[in-house]
């Protein structure tokens, strides 16, 4: 866990992560809050809180008395948003840091395209 | 609302001309993990003697439970409290200290009691003061862990425990916890340890309460900026400054209050390192000696 930021984030954000890359696909259970906190070993109210916020966020659904269930749309959702986030978390800092040293945008360009994972 | 298990207002412990604790106000909530931090000789383990009816109070309100917990024994059978050093009878066991327990705790779990003696492998049959340091502390978190009592309050219960069987202790109460939910008060020195476990922090220096927050309010509220001196100043000048170190040219500085993304970016731009502090650094920036007398209004503030 990163000391900087509040737990409960980052919580909702591996979470998250792991609905992005599929291994909590939509409509499948979510571990429970206190199976969360004894594997994280967080206080179970913070990992109530992380999950909570994911609830606000409609991203997953508490079915009553059987747990919490990621919704249909949910993945797009978040895609969406990290999108709408990647450049100031990305982009900016790695500019700032490119300026500092130099290297000018068609050079990070060219740097881009040569680290980029064939995929 | 969570229904409040204690309430201390103005409380007040004096030994003569020393004053132990000094009109102390806080509450404590049912069902959560509270840590009650602060240097040796802060007045913690005063707290809790008080709030255990084990001393009587100079001045002040405790109600634990809705009542003055000295010599109301129905208060008292709710709590569970492990002192650091807690004294047995010559001659006894372990054996003898987990047959004894449930004439004290209603809510007793003998089963869970004995897998607690098998995590921590205590041997059962050997009198208590043959038994090594870590080996008797693990006695008093069997017994605090096992005795559910809803109101139990851990006083450094690890003198001499072991990484493996500290991590054992979180653990399982951790997870008993979750399934029987009670209020905790863990009094540590291991704050990066236990920062994770707590829901609430309350940290009391030299008798006065210096910070009662959540945990994850606390938490990344203060950061390190670390650069050239003159831009650090710049970067910090409307902030609440809890610690300040230089060296030639070059200061780090930690500041109380949380930075959005904006400061964040502003910091990057001008070349300046942000580093999270711990719940533990913040505690000793807090409690050092050298600002002391600022901090304590800008934490009341």
């Amino acid at each position: 866990m990163d000391e900087s930021r509040p737990i409960f984030i980052q919580i909702a954000e591996q979470i998250e992560n792991d609905i992005i890359d599929g291994s909590l696909p939509e409509g499948s259970q979510i571990p429970s809050t206190n199976e969360f906190a004894a594997f994280l070993r967080v206080n179970p109210a913070t990992a109530l809180k992380g999950v909570n916020r994911l609830v606000d966020d409609g991203i997953v659904e508490k079915r009553r008395g059987i747990g919490m269930f990621v919704t249909v749309g949910a993945r797009d959702r978040l895609v969406e948003r990290r999108r709408a986030e990647f450049s100031a978390q990305y982009i900016r800092p790695l500019i700032i840091e490119a300026e500092k040293l130099g290297i000018d945008i068609d050079q990070l360009a060219g740097l881009l395209r040569a680290e980029r994972i064939d995929s | 609302m969570t229904p409040t298990v204690v309430r201390v207002d103005g409380l007040t412990k004096r030994y003569g001309s020393f004053t132990a604790l000094d009109r102390v106000t806080f509450d404590l909530e049912e069902n959560r993990i509270y840590g009650l931090l602060g240097r040796n000789g802060a007045g913690k383990t005063t707290i809790m003697q008080l709030l255990t009816g084990q001393l009587f109070p100079s001045d002040g309100e405790i109600e634990v439970f809705g009542r003055t917990p000295a010599e109301h024994a129905d208060v008292l059978r709710r709590m569970c409290f492990i002192a650091e050093s807690q004294r047995y009878p010559e001659d006894f066991t372990a054996a003898h200290v987990l047959k004894a327990a449930p004439w004290f705790f209603e809510n007793w779990d003998a089963a869970f009691a004995e897998r607690l003696v098998a995590d921590f492998r205590l041997p059962l049959k050997r009198r208590i003061k043959k038994l090594s340091r870590g080996q008797l502390s693990a006695v008093g978190v069997i017994v605090g862990l096992a005795s559910r009592a809803p109101l139990t309050f851990f006083d450094e219960p690890y003198l001499g425990l072991d990484a493996v069987a500290r991590h054992i202790f979180y653990d399982r109460l951790l997870e008993d916890y979750a399934e029987h939910p009670r209020t905790v008060v863990l009094s540590t020195h291991l704050i990066d340890e236990v920062a994770n476990l707590l829901e609430h922090v309350i940290l009391i220096d030299q008798g006065r309460i210096l910070l009662d927050r959540d945990a994850e309010e606390v938490r990344g509220t203060a950061s390190t900026v670390a650069g050239p001196r003159a831009t650090v100043e710049q970067f910090v000048a409307d902030r609440p400054v809890i610690g300040r170190e230089a060296l030639g040219g070059l200061a780090s500085v930690t500041i109380d209050g949380r930075l959005d993304q904006a400061d964040r970016v502003r910091a990057a731009e001008l070349g300046l390192e942000l580093a999270p502090v711990s719940l533990q650094q913040l505690i000793v920036h807090l409690t050092g000696t050298d600002l002391a007398g600022s901090t304590e209004q800008e934490a009341a503030a």
